[in-house]
């Protein structure tokens, strides 16, 4: 394992399409349940517990068994409702893929894969281990969100990543318990769900000017 | 307490169905209640702590069995030194089955530690309704924990995997990730998919699966706006008769 490798991976520069997407957070704001930093934090605490909790799952369980990106990336298919956060999903893996074809050798995989199984496959080509491409992906999913914060709230950078860095023994939890389970059946795997990150996606998908694509 | 409750339908080769079993367990008990219809009525208060309860569904081909039931499940606390109350359901639908699962909410109450797990499989022609409502504590209370963990396949695959877990041990689950200020939230599954995609007015949206079918959600403040939005997508006819 190479620790500044798991740097460059989960590095916010990686040129892998992130900035595009508020990780659900500009639907909420719209909505009006985001306003200041506190709300920034229920957001952020909620969606490590559901959408980071599976992507860290994922993510361990492609690096662990690369080979078996076609039925991880259907069972991410079955964990997410919405349309468009499938598309956000694909379009962010398609990304991700491209950019780590000029980093490391990759296996051969599909073009479309979910982010989360991409981020596996990425990281075992550059010889990390399950539990480095789950605190990758736990990070990844608040890291994008709490960006978003700033440039939709205008609020203080350094208050919001004050946020992140409460969120890291949960993130690094999670990644342990995502490691340890990186070799379980995909049904068997976590499904934690956020009804307003699927519900809000759906109606951000039909806004005709939006600052982020998801 | 401990229950094990049955129920197969079949068809009865004249157009119509056949209860083959149906066998109940307090409080799980279920009464035919029409043609293809039956109701679970309950058999006192819960799940309560140390409860353990599991309801066999099946359909066999040609034939048609809609769940109801008369009255919300009222999660409730119990002793405390039990382990949490557990309800499973497990359903399989054969092809050419039809099933309609649309029962009263699931209510939290404060302190309860409830877990609902669903099974269900669905053979290719087969066809599911499948509503589930949660409500977090009664009027003007705390959210008890409830978690429930849904598995939906059709046809070999897995169709729809979900959790959700609400209460104080939910990290984040009333942030505006997961439910915000709501304390209602219903589901809707159709499979094979049989209403149309659309999103709000609300908190409200019908989204295509990646598979064959459809997720209609609806989160709200209370549970009316969540049966305002999702009954107009297959509220059973059927009324309780006897």
């Amino acid at each position: 394992m190479s620790l500044a490798s798991l740097l460059v991976l989960a590095d916010g520069r990686l040129p892998s399409g992130g900035h595009a997407h508020s990780g659900g957070l500009e639907a909420q704001v719209s909505a009006g349940r985001v306003r200041d930093l506190d709300a920034v934090a229920g957001f952020l605490r909620g969606k490590l517990a559901t959408a980071g909790l599976v992507a860290a799952a994922f993510a361990a369980a492609s690096c662990a068994r690369p080979g078996e990106w076609a039925s991880l990336d259907q069972g991410l298919d079955s964990r997410t409702p919405s349309p468009a956060l499938r598309k956000a999903s694909r379009a962010q893996g398609r990304a991700l893929l491209r950019a780590a074809r000029a980093m490391w050798s990759l296996p051969p995989v599909g073009r479309d894969l979910h982010q989360p199984v991409a981020l596996g496959v990425v990281a075992h080509a550059g010889g990390l281990g399950p539990e480095e491409a789950a605190v990758a992906a736990a990070h990844g999913t608040t890291s994008g969100a709490a960006s978003a914060a700033v440039r939709l709230l205008g609020l203080d950078p350094y208050a919001v990543h004050g946020l992140l860095a409460r969120l890291t023994a949960d993130c690094d939890r999670i990644a342990a318990d995502a490691a340890a389970r990186a070799e379980s059946p995909v049904d068997d795997l976590p499904a934690a769900g956020a009804p307003l990150l699927d519900i809000g996606a759906e109606l951000h998908a039909t806004w005709e000017v939006r600052l982020f694509a998801s | 307490m401990r229950a094990r409750s049955r129920v197969a339908a079949e068809s009865d080769g004249r157009g119509g169905t056949r209860l083959a079993v149906l066998r109940s367990e307090s409080p799980l008990l279920l009464r035919r209640t029409g043609p293809h219809t039956v109701h679970l009525v309950g058999g006192g208060a819960g799940p309560l702590r140390g409860d353990d309860l599991r309801l066999d569904i099946s359909v066999a081909p040609g034939a048609a069995l809609e769940i109801l039931s008369v009255a919300a499940q009222l999660a409730l606390p119990g002793q405390a030194h039990l382990p949490q109350s557990r309800l499973e359901i497990h359903a399989t639908v054969a092809s050419g089955g039809t099933l309609r699962w649309w029962p009263e909410p699931m209510i939290a109450a404060a302190g309860c530690n409830h877990l609902t797990v669903t099974r269900v499989d669905v053979a290719e022609g087969g066809s599911l309704l499948w509503r589930d409502d949660l409500v977090c504590g009664r009027h003007g209370e705390d959210s008890g924990d409830v978690r429930t963990d849904t598995t939906i396949r059709y046809a070999g695959s897995t169709l729809y995997r979900h959790e959700l877990s609400v209460g104080p041990h939910a990290p984040g689950w009333s942030g505006a990730a997961v439910l915000g200020d709501g304390r209602a939230i219903g589901t809707l599954i159709s499979a094979p998919g049989a209403f149309p995609a659309t999103a709000g007015p609300g908190d409200f949206a019908v989204m295509p699966l990646a598979g064959p079918g459809m997720l209609a959600t609806a989160v709200a403040p209370d549970i009316r706006a969540v049966q305002a939005a999702l009954d107009p997508l297959g509220k059973p006819t059927a009324t309780l008769t006897h």
